[in-house]
C-alpha cells in the first residue's frame, strides 16, 4: 500500500469530516442565537424549558448523543434512520448550538446597559440598537470563545465514526484491520493542517475587529 | 409659557422611594441646574425624563401639552416619539466604540431618517465643530480622551435637536483638567437657544452658567431659584450645610 494510496483515501475520509463541520457551523451558528433568545426571554416557561434543554445537551456525552440520534428512531418510533450522516448532523448541530448559544448569552449581557440606553435616548427601535450597536460589539468579544468551539468541534467530527459514517477515522482503521498501523497516526496531520488554517484564519479576523476597543 | 412642566413625579425601586414628588418648571432656553449629594434622586429624575425609568406617579407636560401621565399606558413606538423631545449625555459618555466620531454622530439621524445623507453628514460636521473635534472626526472613541469622548456624545444628541438637553454629572468620570473643556462646550450651549438640565457636582458651573438652581435632598427639592438665591441667601438647613461642605476650602 503506497504513502500515495494511504494519503488519498484517508483525504477522501476527512472530506466527510470537513463536510460534517461546514454543515455542522452553517445550522448550529444560527439555531445557537434562536436559544439563546429563548434562554433570554422574558416569557419565563420559554426560557426556563430552553435551559433545561441546554442542560440536558451539555450535560451528557456527545457519543451518547450520537447514538440517541441514530438509534431511538427506529427502537422508539419502528422508523429506523437510514442515513448515518444525517444522524451525525443532527446531533452535532444540536449538541453545537446549545454550546454556541451560551458562548452568545454570555457576549450579549457583557455588553453595557448604557449602550442600550444611548441607543434608547437616541430614539432607536430594540432592532436597531440591537444590529448597529449591539451586535458587532457582541462579536467582537465572542471571536475567541467562538473559535476555541469551532477548533473542537475540527476534532469532535471524528466521534462520528461510532456510528460508522465513513470519516477519517474509520478509513484509518479499514488500514489497521490489514495490518498497517501508522494511517492511524497520520490521521493526526489532517487535524493539525485543518486546525491550523482555522488559527491563522481566527487570527487574523481577531486582528481585523481591533480597531475599536469594547 | 413653561417648555416643560414637571407635576408630582414620585419613584420607588423596591420599598426605597427616590424621588418623593418632584414638581417644577422650565422656561424655554433656560439652564437648569439640578444639585444635591448623592442618592438625593437627581440622576433618577433626569431618568424619568428621558423615559429610562417610569415614575410611579406624577406628569410632564410639554409646551403645555401632557407628554406623559403616570396611569397611562404608552407603547413603545410612542414612547420612542415622546423621548425625542429630549437628550440625554451621560456621565459615562456611552460612545458607540466600533464607529468613528463621524459616525457616532450620523447614526441615529440616518437611522431616523432626518433628512438626506448629505445634509445629516454636513450637520454632524458642523456640530463636531461647534464642540471643537474637527480634527479627531475619523477617530475612534478608544483613541479619544475622557473629555473628547464627552464632547462627541454632546454633539450625538444635539444632531437629533432635541428641544431639552439633559446631562447627567457630564463631568465626574473626567480627570480633573479635563472637566474644563467638556463644560465650556455646554457653556457654549447657552448662547444659542438651547433649553438644559444640568446635574452636576460642579458648583461654579450650576453658579455661573444656570438661570435656576434646584437643590434636591432625600427625594424631595429642598430649596428652588435663581443661583444668587440659591447660593448667598439659602433658606434651608440642609441646603446651607450642603454649601458649607461643597465649596469649603481644605
Amino acid at each position: 500500500m503506497s504513502f500515495q494510496q494511504v494519503t488519498l483515501d484517508l483525504a477522501a475520509g476527512f472530506l466527510e469530516n470537513c463536510r460534517l463541520f461546514f454543515e455542522t457551523l452553517l445550522f448550529s451558528i444560527p439555531l445557537g442565537l434562536i436559544i439563546c433568545f429563548c434562554s433570554m426571554s422574558k416569557f419565563k416557561p420559554l426560557s426556563f424549558l430552553s435551559k433545561i434543554f441546554v442542560w440536558c445537551i451539555r450535560g451528557t456525552p456527545l457519543m451518547l448523543q450520537l447514538f440517541v440520534v441514530m438509534y431511538v428512531p427506529g427502537l422508539v418510533f419502528g422508523i429506523p434512520m437510514r442515513n448515518r450522516m444525517l444522524a451525525a448532523l443532527i446531533a452535532f448541530i444540536i449538541n453545537y448550538a446549545c454550546y454556541f448559544s451560551e458562548i452568545y448569552r454570555g457576549g450579549i449581557e457583557s455588553i453595557s446597559k448604557g449602550q442600550y440606553e444611548a441607543g434608547q435616548v437616541l430614539g432607536l427601535t430594540k432592532w436597531q440598537i440591537f444590529t448597529k450597536i449591539v451586535l458587532l460589539q457582541v462579536i467582537k468579544r465572542i471571536v475567541p470563545p467562538m473559535s476555541n468551539e469551532i477548533i473542537t468541534l475540527v476534532k469532535d467530527t471524528s466521534l462520528a465514526r461510532v456510528i460508522a459514517v465513513a470519516e477519517i477515522l474509520l478509513a484509518a482503521e479499514r488500514f489497521a484491520g490489514k495490518g498497517l498501523i501508522w494511517p492511524l497516526f497520520y490521521t493526526g496531520a489532517y487535524f493539525l493542517i485543518f486546525c491550523g488554517v482555522l488559527t491563522v484564519l481566527f487570527g487574523w479576523v481577531e486582528k481585523k475587529m481591533n480597531y475599536f476597543k469594547g | 409659557m413653561a417648555v416643560l412642566e414637571i407635576r408630582d413625579i414620585k419613584k420607588s425601586f423596591g420599598n426605597t422611594e427616590v424621588l418623593k414628588g418632584i414638581s417644577f418648571s422650565v422656561e424655554k432656553g433656560e439652564v437648569v441646574a439640578i444639585i444635591g449629594s448623592s442618592g438625593s434622586g437627581k440622576t433618577t429624575l433626569l431618568r424619568c425624563l428621558n423615559f429610562l425609568e417610569r415614575p410611579d406617579n406624577g406628569s410632564f407636560l410639554f409646551n403645555g401639552e401632557e407628554i406623559f401621565a403616570a396611569d397611562k399606558k404608552y407603547s413603545d413606538d410612542e414612547i420612542r416619539q415622546k423621548r425625542l423631545h429630549f437628550g440625554l449625555v451621560f456621565q459615562s459618555f456611552n460612545l458607540f466604540p466600533q464607529y468613528n466620531v463621524l459616525k457616532n454622530v450620523m447614526l441615529s439621524p440616518t437611522l431616523l431618517k432626518l433628512g438626506t445623507q448629505q445634509e445629516i453628514e454636513d450637520n454632524a460636521h458642523r456640530l463636531i465643530k461647534r464642540v471643537g473635534l474637527t480634527e479627531k472626526i475619523n477617530n475612534y472613541p478608544c483613541e479619544l480622551s475622557g473629555g473628547q469622548q464627552q464632547r462627541v456624545a454632546i454633539a450625538r444628541a444635539l444632531a437629533l435637536e432635541p428641544d431639552i438637553l439633559c446631562f447627567d454629572e457630564p463631568t465626574s468620570a473626567l480627570d480633573p483638567e479635563l472637566t474644563g473643556e467638556v463644560l465650556k462646550v455646554i457653556k457654549s450651549l447657552k448662547s444659542g437657544d438651547s433649553t438644559m438640565i444640568v446635574v452636576t457636582h460642579e458648583m461654579d458651573f450650576a453658579k455661573n452658567v444656570a438661570d435656576k438652581v434646584i437643590f434636591m435632598a432625600d427625594g424631595v427639592i429642598e430649596e428652588m431659584g435663581t443661583p444668587e438665591d440659591v447660593f448667598n441667601n439659602p433658606k434651608s438647613e440642609k441646603t446651607r450645610s450642603f454649601l458649607n461642605k461643597s465649596l469649603e476650602v481644605i
